[in-house]
């Protein structure tokens, strides 16, 4: 609590106790007047200074003077007939308390979103001259100084690891708890904690560089990013409240000049406090506070799991997307060559592999490196010699003596060896010994583990389309296609096929409102990132480029993420549309029967602090989305 | 040239007004207030001092909302 709040609470105790006294006193007239006057003047001096401030600077509708002139109102009548001055005090009471319980729950969801992200320590240990660790200001760490980061502690920069082995928490920046494992040469990023062991680390950015901060910087600036409700609820505040105004002032002149013509009662007093009850009730508080707190929460709550979203309007659109369109390597694919059957014709499936694994062992190809990798301990005491690369075929070499070709068919065929094909799709490694043919090995890309799952969580939310576009052969993306339970797929396209085809399917939404989102690993989709509704960068740990380009960045790179960031924006976008239509809906539900003179001030009140109070609960909500 | 900075506004329409006051300043391109994160971004026109305009800024946004603050220099 601030001091402003601690003051405001205080005068609000002090006058809910007096009111609460004085309705033990048996007074009248002037005395009961002055009595209640100091209550009165307690909880609403500030009100009715600004209100004459607001005068001096000509603004008319400004809700302090409303209030004035309503409570004023409301005193003066009291005075005039019943004496009845507690239900206006008790509409500034009951203001003020509002208006506390706005500012108390802002400034607390500022601080949980904070908390939340707290993810950037405020110091960094140095070695200095004799060997002892000292706290310094990150800011001052200059790139390529050595920091030491203690067990327990949170990394505070970007650096590749010295000496040390680690494991490292990346929880708060990917929402991933699975442990990453570090040792000297490993690049690791701020925001990460550390767990086992003492690590040091030589720095690659500056402090205001480094990840921490930026993700930082981007949430905050997510919020300047206005949505489609945020600028409707701007206009709407512009001109409801002198709506309501004009309203009211209709209302305590029109009734009784219209009665008064028709020879009735024209009953001044009732529109008058009539239309001061529509005063009450003129600012759109709950709404204007309500909206950017729902976006502000859900934005944060977003981040928790690895997900940011670059804006509200971003947000908003993510909750509209139908149509999920996918790059396949790299982002539902490992991206990376690996051995996934081996088919010898008489050796052993190991010797194969490492006969092969021999052959390409000069070579940095995709391909050849999925063989070492298949067989890592490839440096043994074979004698390999006379590599000899042969262009559009393959390698040949000798291996203790044998001649050993590992190539494509094109190869075997120049050797006027039969190969056999397979049915697995992939690329076909065929290997020949000596020329004959001894059996192929099959490599492909993976898709990654959780690809599968997502693409059902996705159908499950109720998206529509699920598209993959790949460069790659007609064979190998149908087949994945197939296995990953995809709706359509498109192959062997060039990049600026990729737009072309996103332009094709964007023609092809049912309405305005669907959206279409784009899935790609960010660098080499930037012009299908930016043509697409809303642009999904995955696999962005440390890569600026792929920040830069995409209008929602998944920290590491698990595509079932996607339904994540899906499921979290819907919710916040409902909790949102649940608060317009509440509050405008009580608002306007009041004015109706004050006009009709159904509702008292007290109503009035409520409507006004009830509604703001509600709304405010109800968008804290979306800082609790969970898995 | 751009800057970003911190301010305290207690509701947010009267930071919505801050934003359009800002925004009619002399030397202020573009103004942006951003409620929940307490920041205003304001880009300023070229040759213009930030400071000075800011103090103008600062003395529009005082009208519109008595007290709201505005931390620069």
């Amino acid at each position: 609590m601030t001091e402003k709040q601690k003051q405001n609470l205080i005068r609000i105790v002090i006058t809910s106790v007096i009111m609460i006294a004085l309705n033990f006193i048996e007074v009248d007239g002037m005395f009961r007047f002055t009595l209640y006057i100091i209550p009165y003047f307690i909880i609403g001096h500030d009100i009715l200074i600004k209100a004459v401030k607001g005068v001096k600077n000509r603004q008319p509708f400004d809700e302090n003077l409303l209030m004035a002139i309503a409570t004023l109102g409301a005193i003066a009548l009291a005075l005039y007939r019943s004496g009845d001055y507690v239900e206006a005090i008790a509409v500034m009471l009951f203001y003020q308390i509002g208006e506390w319980f706005q500012s108390y729950a802002v400034g607390k969801s500022r601080k949980d979103i904070a908390d939340l992200m707290d993810i950037a320590p405020d110091y960094a240990n140095m070695e200095n001259g004799d060997g002892q660790l000292e706290q310094v200001d990150p800011d001052d760490v200059e790139i390529g100084s050595v920091i030491v980061v203690k067990p327990g502690e949170r990394v505070p920069i970007d650096g590749i690891v010295m000496e040390g082995h680690s494991t490292l928490n990346t929880a708060a920046l990917t929402g991933e708890s699975l442990p990453r494992d570090v040792e000297p040469g490993k690049e690791i990023i701020s925001g990460s904690i550390n767990l086992t062991g003492l690590l040091k680390v030589r720095t690659t950015k500056e402090f205001g560089e480094s990840t921490a901060s930026k993700i930082l910087e981007l949430i905050e600036d997510a919020g300047s990013r206005k949505s489609k409700s945020e600028e409707f609820i701007t206009k709407f505040a512009r001109v409801y409240t002198p709506i309501v105004v004009w309203a009211a002032i209709a209302l305590a002149v029109l009734p009784p000049v219209a009665l008064t013509v028709m020879d009735s009662e024209p009953m001044w007093g009732e529109w008058l406090y009539r239309a001061l009850t529509f005063l009450i009730i003129s600012c759109p508080c709950a709404l204007v506070i309500s909206i950017p707190l729902s976006f502000f929460a859900g934005l944060g709550a977003a981040s928790r799991h690895g997900i940011l979203v670059k804006g509200s309007n971003y947000m908003e659109t993510l909750s509209e997307t139908k149509t999920v369109v996918f790059d396949k390597t790299g982002t539902l694919t490992k991206g990376t060559f690996s051995v996934v059957a081996i088919h010898p014709e008489k050796l052993d499936e190991n010797q194969l592999l490492h006969l092969a694994a021999h052959v390409e062992r000069y070579s940095s190809h995709p391909i050849a490196l999925s063989l070492l990798e298949a067989y890592p301990n490839e440096k043994d005491d074979c004698l390999v010699e006379n590599t000899e690369e042969i262009a559009g075929r393959g390698i040949r070499a000798n291996i203790n003596g044998d001649v050993v070709c590992v190539g494509n068919y094109r190869m075997m065929e120049d050797l006027g060896v039969e190969w056999k094909p397979c049915e697995h799709t992939g690329t076909i490694v065929h290997v020949a010994i000596n020329g004959e043919y001894e059996g192929h090995i099959v490599v492909s890309d993976t898709p990654k583990p959780h690809s599968k799952e997502a693409i059902k969580a996705l159908k499950a939310q109720g998206i529509r389309e699920t598209v993959m576009l790949t460069g790659d052969a007609k064979a190998v993306a149908d087949v994945v296609a197939a296995e990953l339970g995809l709706d359509q797929v498109r192959s062997d396209l060039l990049p600026q096929d990729k737009v072309s085809e996103v332009e094709k399917l964007l023609a092809g939404k049912r309405s305005e409102d669907e959206a279409l989102a784009f899935v790609g690993d960010g660098i080499n989709d930037a012009p299908v990132l930016s043509r697409a509704d809303i642009g999904i960068a995955m696999g962005a740990m440390g890569s600026d480029a792929a920040i830069e380009a995409a209008d929602v960045v998944l920290m590491d790179d698990d595509p079932f993420k996607i339904a994540t960031a899906i499921r979290v924006s819907r919710k916040c976008l409902r909790i949102v549309k649940e608060n317009i239509w509440f509050a405008i809906g009580i608002k306007v539900l009041v004015l109706v029967a004050g006009a009709l003179g159904f509702a008292s001030m007290w109503a009035a009140i409520f409507a006004d602090v009830g509604v703001a109070v509600l709304a405010i609960l109800n968008a804290m909500r979306c800082m609790y989305i969970s898995n | 040239m751009k800057k970003t900075y911190k301010i305290d506004v207690d509701c947010a329409n009267c930071a919505a007004k801050m934003e359009d006051a800002a925004n009619k300043v002399d030397g202020v391109k573009a103004a942006s207030v951003n409620f929940m994160a307490l920041k205003m971004k304001v880009e300023f026109e070229d040759g213009v001092e930030p400071n000075d305009v800011m103090k103008n800024v600062l003395a529009d946004c005082r009208k519109v909302e008595p007290d709201c603050e505005i931390f620069f220099e």
